[in-house]
């Protein structure tokens, strides 16, 4: 039982890093999304080992079902242009900043990972029955977060209807519908075609 | 000493080396949607630490409570990320945010 555990926790680890780095790492942007659902699915099953089953349910629906979908169909929308033109960034101190977080996280999480075989860990006890479930995120979310529950539900609309208000295509330049045939433009209906050729202009001065 | 997996010092360092590979990305990558997706890395990140410590506190279910809110601003955030690079780039006709770099059109 442990011994499953242990492998199970190598493997989603394993794949939610080699994931992770696939999306930082690769110029094709489709390969980036599919290094993120990778990373997804397998914090989803993380949640699953940390009595999280709820959570992992929602994490695949949410995560790989509308956000990376999402960002696929974006990507499919851009085709080609999607795609990095490569070169370092016009701002170098961004990779000086970027390596020394990385490096410092990295040391720290080492620490921490080392640490853990050294000392008497902070082991998981059992957990009670209800934490994860359905119903136990429901009571938690229904009875002590319920107006943050309901702001979610306001922000998501906000949300939805912003991205529509900004993805809009709005025309920039107005279209030129005036017509050019002066007798057209005054009757405003279906002309003879013996008018159509002349304007009244001339008709007048005559 | 713990077997893998059954500490929370475990979830943590994995956290830890996630939200930095996703800060890294945000960084480094000049690409609207790579960075988004790093935002989402970064998220994901926080999201697997405050479930394993939810797994220590066990005594109700709070950090899963928080962990949901997060995700539900999430996908919110993807959906006005994602509508924002796409009129950035009927702007500019690129996704490279060094581009982004004027207030007005």
């Amino acid at each position: 039982m442990t011994l499953v555990g242990n492998l199970y926790f190598a493997l989603c680890a394993a794949a939610c890093l080699a994931g992770a780095l696939v999306t930082v790492f690769s110029r094709n942007p489709i390969r980036s999304v599919l290094g993120l659902l990778l990373t997804v699915v397998s914090i989803a099953g993380l949640y699953l080992s940390l009595h999280a089953q709820f959570l992992a349910a929602i994490q695949l629906m949410v995560y790989a079902g509308a956000v990376v979908v999402l960002f696929l169909f974006v990507i499919i929308l851009l085709g080609s242009d999607a795609t990095d033109p490569g070169g370092p960034s016009k701002v170098p101190v961004v990779r000086f900043v970027g390596g020394g977080l990385m490096a410092f996280l990295f040391v720290a999480a080492g620490g921490l990972f080392s640490s853990s075989f050294l000392y008497n860990a902070t082991a998981f006890r059992p957990a009670p029955a209800e934490l994860g479930t359905v119903a136990g995120v429901g009571t938690q979310l229904f009875q002590r977060a319920i107006i943050p529950f309901e702001l979610a539900t306001a922000l998501l609309i906000v949300a939805v209807v912003g991205a529509i208000a900004v993805a809009r295509h709005r025309r920039t330049t107005p279209v030129v519908t005036e017509d050019d045939n002066e007798t057209r433009r005054l009757f405003k209906g279906p002309v003879h075609p013996r008018d159509a050729g002349h304007s009244l202009a001339k008709e007048s001065a005559r | 000493m713990n077997l893998l997996g059954h500490a929370l010092e475990h979830y943590v360092a994995l956290s830890a080396v996630l939200f930095a590979i996703g800060a890294i990305g945000f960084l480094v990558r000049r690409n609207l949607l790579i960075q988004l997706m790093c935002v989402e890395l970064m998220l994901n990140a926080v999201n697997l630490s405050l479930v394993a410590f939810n797994r220590v506190h066990s005594s109700d279910g709070n950090g899963q409570a928080f962990a949901f809110f997060v995700i539900a601003i999430a996908a919110a955030e993807a959906a006005v990320g994602l509508s924002i690079a796409l009129g950035f780039f009927r702007l500019r006709n690129s996704v490279h945010s060094d581009d982004a770099d004027t207030l007005r059109h």
